[in-house]
Order: C-alpha cells, then sequence, then structure tokens
C-alpha cells in the first residue's frame, strides 16, 4: 500500500495569519451582508422603510450592496480562509507567494469598503451581480491575478504526489472567476465613476448571463465544494466515498456549467438555439451537481451517529441537503415550459436563497465552527450549544425563507396568467402584490432567524478567541506545529 | 448565424457533450486493484490524514445521467439549438407566440370583435363590457391614474367630470390613441418673483380660498397679460390646449399655496403615452367606454 504523505518528520509551519485574517472577516462581513438582506426584505414588506436616509438606503440601492456583500465579502472571505487553509495542509507545504499574500487580504477589503460606499452613492455600472465600477473592478482583477498565483504557486511546490479534489475545485474557480470577471467588465470609462459596457443589446444580457449564472456555479457551487471535500470528511473521520465520482462530477460540472447561462433569458431576444442549448445543458447539471451531494453524504455512512452529538458536522451534512435541493430545483426551473410560470417571480429569489442560505452559508458556517479551534489552538470552541442553537436558527430561517418564496413566487405566477372568459387579465399586477405580502413578512422573519444565528456565531467565535485556554485544554490537532502568535 | 458559427456552435456543443459521456464511461469500474490486500478499498492516496473510497458510480446515479443526456440528444434533434440546424420539430419562439395570438383571437374573436365598430356609448351601457374594460384599465391605466381610476400627484382623477381634454367618447379616444403632452411654461423668469407669489394669491382667490386680498389685485394683472392666453380670461381653462380649469379647486399638482407657486415659477411637464401601438383597437374601445362611465357616475349622482 503506497501513501501520498511526504516523508515524515518535521511538519510544514504552516501560513495560518491570513487565514485568521480571512476567518475573523467572514463572520464580520457575514453578519453586515445578512443584516442588509434583513433590512430589504423588511422594506419589501414595509415600504416606508426605504425612507429612512433617502436615497441612501433605498431598496434598489441597498439590494446590489446586500448581493455584493454576501457574495463576495461574506462568501469572498470564507472562500480565501478555508482555500488558504486546504492548500497548505492537503500539500503539506507553506502558502507560497510572500507579499502577494497580504495583498489578498488587503486589496480584497479595500474592495468591499468600497462597494460598502459607491453602491449606496448610486455609482454602478448595472450589470447584477457586477455592479462596482471600473476602479474596483481593476483591483478586484489585481487581487485575483495574486490569488491565483498565490494559489498554484502553492500547488507547484506541494510535498504530496497527487492534487487533493479539494483543490481541483478551489483551482477551477479561480481560473473561470478570472475569466469571467475581466471579460463581463469589459467597459468604457466616461468618468471616475461612470462607465459604458463594451457590449451592447442582446449580446451584453447574454455576457451578463454567461457571467451571472457562472458566479453562481464557480464562486458559489464549485469553490464550496472545494470547502465540502476538506471538511466534511475530516470533521466526519471518515474516507470520501468515491474517487471516481469525484472525477467524473468534477470534469462534467466544470465543463457543462458554463454553457448554462442563458437560461435567464428566456422567452428573451436571445436565439432560440442558444435558449434551447442553455435549457439542456441546465438539464444535464443535474448528475453533476448530485454526485457532489452524493460524495459528501455517503462519506458519512458509518459515521451518522455523530451527527447527534456534532452540530458542526450536522451544518455541513444539512447544508448537502439544501445543495441536492437546489441543483434540482434549478434544473427544472431551466426547463422552459417551467420558466414560463417561474420568471420574473418570487420563485427564483426563493431558489437563490435555498442555495444561498441552506448551501453556501450553511456549509461556511460548519467549516468555520471546525476551522477557529484549529487556528486559536483550541479543543473545541467556547459553547457547543450555542452551535447548537445557530444551527437550528438557521435551518428553521432557510426553511421559512423557502417556503414564503415558493408560495409567493407560484401564486405570482399563477395571478399573472390568469384569463377570465371573456379574455382579459383576471388579476392586475398589484392584486399579485397584495397577495405576496404575507410571504414578504415570513420571508423577513426566516431572514432574521438566520441573521440571529449569525449573531451567536460572533460571540462565540469572540469567546473562543479570547478566553484563556482552559485547564489542561490540549490542542484541536496534533498535526498543528506551535503557533507563533497566539 | 455565418455557416463558420453554426460549425463552431456544433462542433464546441458536441466535443463537450461528448468527453463528458467519455469521461463517465470510462470511469464505472473501480481503477485500483490491490492484490495484496484484497480487503483495502482506498485508493491509497492520503492527504492531511484524508482517504478516499474507490467505490465504483452508484448505478441510480449513472442511469440519471445517462438519461439527460438521452433526453439532450432527443431534444437538439427535434429543437433548434444545433447552430443554423432548424430542428425537425419546425419550431421556432415567433411561431410559438403567433400560434398563441391566432389561437387567442380565434377563441375571443366574439367577445372582443363586437365593440370595433360600437358607438362608445353604447358599449359604456353593457354591463360584460364594462368589466371587461375595468380589467383591461387595473392592468394598463391602473399604475397612473390608481385602481379606482381617482387619480394620483400628476396624474389627472378620471372619475370626476373635469376634463383636461374632454370628457366626450371622441375626445377619450383622441387621448388614449395617441397620448398627451401637458406642458406649462416656466413663469419665473417672465413675471419675477413678486409675480410668481401675486399670481398665486390671484389663483387662490379665484378658488374661493384663503388668499391676500392685495397681492391678488395685483396678481389680477399678471394673470390678465400672461395666463389668461392659455386658462382664458376667467380662468376656466381651455380643453383645446388641456390648460385646466383654475376655478374649480381641483387640483393636478396640489392646491397649497406653496404647490401653485411651484406651478407657476417652474412650469410643468406632463406626458400620457399613446396606447395605439400597445393595445388593440377593440382593448382601446373597451378602456374608453370604461372610463366614460366612471366620469358618467358622478353625473347620475348628482
Amino acid at each position: 500500500m503506497s501513501t501520498t504523505v511526504a516523508e515524515a518528520g518535521k511538519l510544514p509551519d504552516y501560513d495560518y495569519n491570513i487565514v485568521r485574517q480571512f476567518t475573523i472577516m467572514s463572520v464580520v462581513w457575514g453578519i453586515v451582508g445578512m443584516g442588509v438582506g434583513v433590512l430589504i426584505a423588511a422594506q419589501l414588506a414595509w415600504p416606508a422603510l426605504n425612507d429612512l436616509w433617502q436615497p441612501f438606503t433605498h431598496f434598489g440601492r441597498l439590494r446590489p450592496l446586500h448581493t455584493n456583500a454576501v457574495i463576495f465579502a461574506f462568501g469572498g472571505s470564507v472562500l480565501f480562509a478555508t482555500s488558504y487553509y486546504v492548500v497548505q495542509r492537503t500539500c503539506q507545504t507553506r502558502l507560497w507567494g510572500g507579499w502577494l499574500i497580504p495583498f489578498t487580504f488587503w486589496g480584497w477589503q479595500v474592495v468591499i469598503v468600497g462597494a460598502a460606499i459607491t453602491l449606496p452613492m448610486g455609482l454602478t455600472s448595472a450589470k447584477e451581480y457586477a455592479e462596482l465600477e471600473w476602479p474596483l473592478d481593476i483591483l478586484i482583477a489585481l487581487v485575483w491575478v495574486a490569488y491565483a498565483i498565490v494559489f498554484f504557486g502553492t500547488i507547484v511546490k506541494r510535498r504530496t504526489s497527487h492534487i487533493y479534489v479539494a483543490n481541483w475545485f478551489f483551482g477551477a474557480y479561480i481560473i473561470t472567476i478570472a475569466a469571467l470577471h475581466i471579460v463581463n467588465n469589459l467597459e468604457v470609462p466616461v468618468s471616475a465613476w461612470k462607465s459604458y459596457s463594451l457590449f451592447a443589446g442582446t449580446t451584453d444580457a447574454m455576457i451578463q448571463w454567461w457571467y451571472g449564472h457562472n458566479a453562481v456555479g464557480f464562486f458559489l457551487t464549485a469553490a464550496f465544494l472545494g470547502i465540502m471535500y476538506y471538511f466534511v470528511p475530516k470533521q466526519a473521520g471518515r474516507p470520501v466515498y468515491s474517487y471516481q465520482l469525484s472525477i467524473v462530477h468534477f470534469w462534467a460540472l466544470i465543463s457543462i456549467y458554463v454553457w448554462a447561462g442563458g437560461h435567464h433569458l428566456h422567452y428573451s431576444a436571445l436565439p432560440d438555439w442558444t435558449q434551447s442549448l442553455a435549457m439542456i445543458m441546465s438539464v444535464i447539471l443535474l448528475a453533476p451537481s448530485w454526485g457532489g451531494m452524493i460524495n459528501g453524504i455517503m462519506t458519512l455512512s458509518g459515521a451518522w451517529h455523530k451527527l447527534r452529538t456534532d452540530p458542526t458536522l450536522r451544518f455541513l451534512v444539512v447544508s448537502l441537503s439544501f445543495y441536492g435541493m437546489s441543483t434540482f430545483e434549478g434544473p427544472m426551473m431551466s426547463i422552459k415550459t417551467v420558466n414560463a410560470l417561474s420568471h420574473n417571480t418570487d420563485w427564483t429569489v426563493g431558489h437563490v436563497h435555498s442555495g444561498a442560505l441552506g448551501w453556501v452559508a450553511m456549509i461556511s458556517i460548519g467549516a468555520l465552527y471546525h476551522l477557529v479551534p484549529v487556528l486559536w489552538n483550541r479543543k473545541e470552541m467556547f459553547s457547543v450549544k450555542l452551535i447548537n442553537a445557530h444551527f437550528w436558527l438557521a435551518t428553521v430561517g432557510t426553511v421559512l425563507y423557502i417556503a414564503a418564496m415558493w408560495v409567493n413566487g407560484i401564486t405570482q405566477g399563477l395571478m399573472w396568467r390568469a384569463f377570465n372568459a371573456d379574455g382579459t387579465l383576471t388579476y392586475s399586477f398589484v392584486e399579485s402584490v397584495i397577495a405576496s405580502h404575507p410571504g414578504y413578512i415570513v420571508r423577513w422573519l426566516g431572514g432574521a432567524f438566520f441573521l440571529t444565528g449569525m449573531f451567536l456565531m460572533a460571540y462565540n467565535v469572540f469567546r473562543t478567541i479570547t478566553d484563556a485556554p482552559r485547564e489542561g485544554e490540549v490542542r484541536h490537532d496534533e498535526n498543528l506545529p506551535v503557533a507563533k502568535n497566539v | 448565424m455565418s455557416t463558420f458559427w453554426s460549425v463552431w456552435v456544433i462542433v464546441l456543443t458536441l466535443a463537450n457533450l461528448g468527453l463528458v459521456t467519455w469521461v463517465l464511461f470510462a470511469n464505472r469500474k473501480v481503477a485500483v486493484d490491490d492484490q495484496d490486500d484484497p480487503e483495502n478499498r482506498t485508493t491509497g492516496h492520503i492527504y492531511d490524514g484524508i482517504e478516499e473510497y474507490d467505490n465504483p458510480l452508484p448505478k441510480w446515479w449513472f442511469l440519471l445521467f445517462v438519461l439527460t443526456l438521452v433526453f439532450s440528444a432527443i431534444y437538439l434533434v427535434i429543437y433548434p439549438g444545433m447552430g443554423n440546424f432548424k430542428g425537425i420539430g419546425g419550431w421556432t419562439s415567433v411561431g410559438a407566440l403567433k400560434a398563441d395570438q391566432a389561437k387567442a383571437q380565434a377563441e375571443f374573436k366574439e367577445t372582443f370583435g363586437q365593440y370595433v365598430d360600437m358607438p362608445i356609448e353604447k358599449i359604456a351601457e353593457s354591463r360584460e363590457a364594462l368589466k371587461m374594460g375595468a380589467r383591461i384599465f387595473a392592468n394598463n391605466c391602473s399604475v397612473c391614474h390608481g385602481a379606482d381610476g381617482g387619480g394620483n400627484y400628476g396624474f389627472p382623477n378620471l372619475t370626476d367630470s373635469d376634463w383636461l381634454y374632454g370628457g366626450t367618447p371622441e375626445k377619450i379616444l383622441e387621448t388614449l390613441h395617441n397620448g398627451r403632452q401637458g406642458m406649462m411654461p416656466a413663469q419665473g423668469p417672465i413675471i419675477g418673483e413678486d409675480g410668481v407669489k401675486n399670481a398665486a394669491e390671484y389663483v387662490l382667490a379665484m378658488n374661493g380660498l384663503e388668499h391676500d386680498a392685495a397681492m391678488a389685485e395685483q396678481g389680477k394683472q399678471v394673470f390678465g397679460t400672461v395666463c389668461m392666453a392659455c386658462h382664458g380670461v376667467d380662468g376656466k381653462g381651455n380643453m383645446a390646449l388641456g390648460a385646466p380649469n383654475l376655478t374649480d379647486d381641483i387640483w393636478l399638482y396640489g392646491g397649497s399655496r406653496e404647490e401653485i407657486q411651484h406651478t407657476i415659477r417652474g412650469g410643468r411637464s406632463n406626458h400620457m403615452p399613446a396606447q395605439k401601438d400597445k393595445l388593440r383597437e377593440d382593448k382601446i374601445r373597451l378602456v374608453a367606454a370604461y372610463v366614460y362611465s366612471l366620469s358618467r357616475q358622478e353625473d347620475v349622482q348628482q
């Protein structure tokens, strides 16, 4: 039996400083981004809240702030933290890249603060999930190239013979996001904070959704599968279920995903052939997506009993369930007949959040609860009970959110297409808005649950880091070299 | 699409689907056969303590994957997708839209068609027609004029008998067909701030509202030289120009002192979009009849 572990002896001196920085900012930006989300959910239920401080607190300005904050500030910080951690641990080598490493941290924080200032001011390039104006776009590109150099540089000097599957996913995400970001943000600046897209009309829309859908596919899916492939087997203490499945679903996922963006433009001016290809590629995506879920959940076979005692593992496993659910829902919604009902309704919003809350945020939270004790040399988190409370708040919050949006979305879709016997439309638009109001309140409540859990997490992390190690407390991980700056 | 790009699309599509199919079928069998230790089901890789089993692909998952590939192949034969190949089903989105419209036309020809030539007054007597008109109004007009037609700030109330351009069936149809462009020029630069304030007092006086009599007296002169051109000597407006009656205490932009001054000082510009390219003729006539009936309600009540 062969092994790919490097020669025994001196353990690598891992760079945990950068991981710690991004870990803390994950919690901070998570609260900020989800807090704005709860505010704009309240604005949709009670429109007067738009007027808190006009025009800066208008929904139209805060909504992109919410999406950018949760995707790029929270999700991005989680990905930087976990990918830097995983690539070191699975390559058995210290992070490579010198000053580029702190540059990725500080550069990314400047981008986030820049977004938090410019978006409420109304400075936007008006492309969904790519609203930031050209100076910030350039900074993102620079940070991303530095990130790629650090990540792949570390892979190159690894001390293991193979590259672990988690790193395949991180690598694919880093390369693809670079291509997506740069192409979709090709724009002509006309002043310091205004630019126009290089593309026009339907082409612009197609480029935008090629970007938009793969921001989901690579940033929020492939990269988080990278997290799954390290933290699930690690937390469960079980081998990954199937190497074969890893290979097949990885290649299928990353090659098919880039075709699917056109399904955001069904029944639009996009040519018929483009819509068809987007639809069938989305349908084919079902199996590759589920491959990741199967590999994660089946890894637990033989360790199911751990779910009873380990809320961190519960976060990881439930996130995979939500992942499986939303990757079934996605291909279904991309079928044109279904899309005719779901398009432009709250169903889409619910679908996004079953992925964003149920999958992305839950697996992030699980990974962070695994990471914090390791990074700060503690046996475990300050309070396992608080993790458990967080788990239930997050789960109930997500279910409330999704259920409310399903009900709203299908109600809206059916009301908009209802005809009277005489051929006139049965309902006016505003009647569908009135019918949606209870759902908006439930959605806000679900978001508030989820946000409350994040506050518990912040407290738990704070106490874990700042409390003195308890008497006789051993380090979480015997592989860990003694950290220099605890 | 040129032949080159068509071939480009087809080749890339087939290459991607072909490679995915190959990867799927090439990885069905267990890769590692450990002769020394038959019980060992792992690949032998260990990363940071993580091992990998060499389990085969779950059969149901494999079949699911194959099923979606077969579905896609069939879909691409029937529907457009492979570059310039139109698909053997002959389906196009434009064709589907036209077919739907033709079906709706055939189905509703009788309910709608009878109104194309019917006089508006007669349509307005039919309960059925008014219900249809109300639904069309709710989906097209209520965003500005309100669900009850009662208007909003800047959007006229359609339920009273006060008309900017006239409330006869012909005038209502004209408004619906071609839209309206309301324009009150800014008077501030012409009559000065004192003129604005005095004129506002005079307008308040004409409506029997609380006002400064001395200023109104001066404002009357301003009115007589500037405002009367459109609003008439008596201030009762001119429907040919869309100039509102300023004596009936009905206001499009509010009747407070400040609002009136603001209107005089900066003017107003208002736009009702033309509906003739948005709604079919029979629908426009139904809406016209509905609006006509809204304004008549008040007459009937009185």
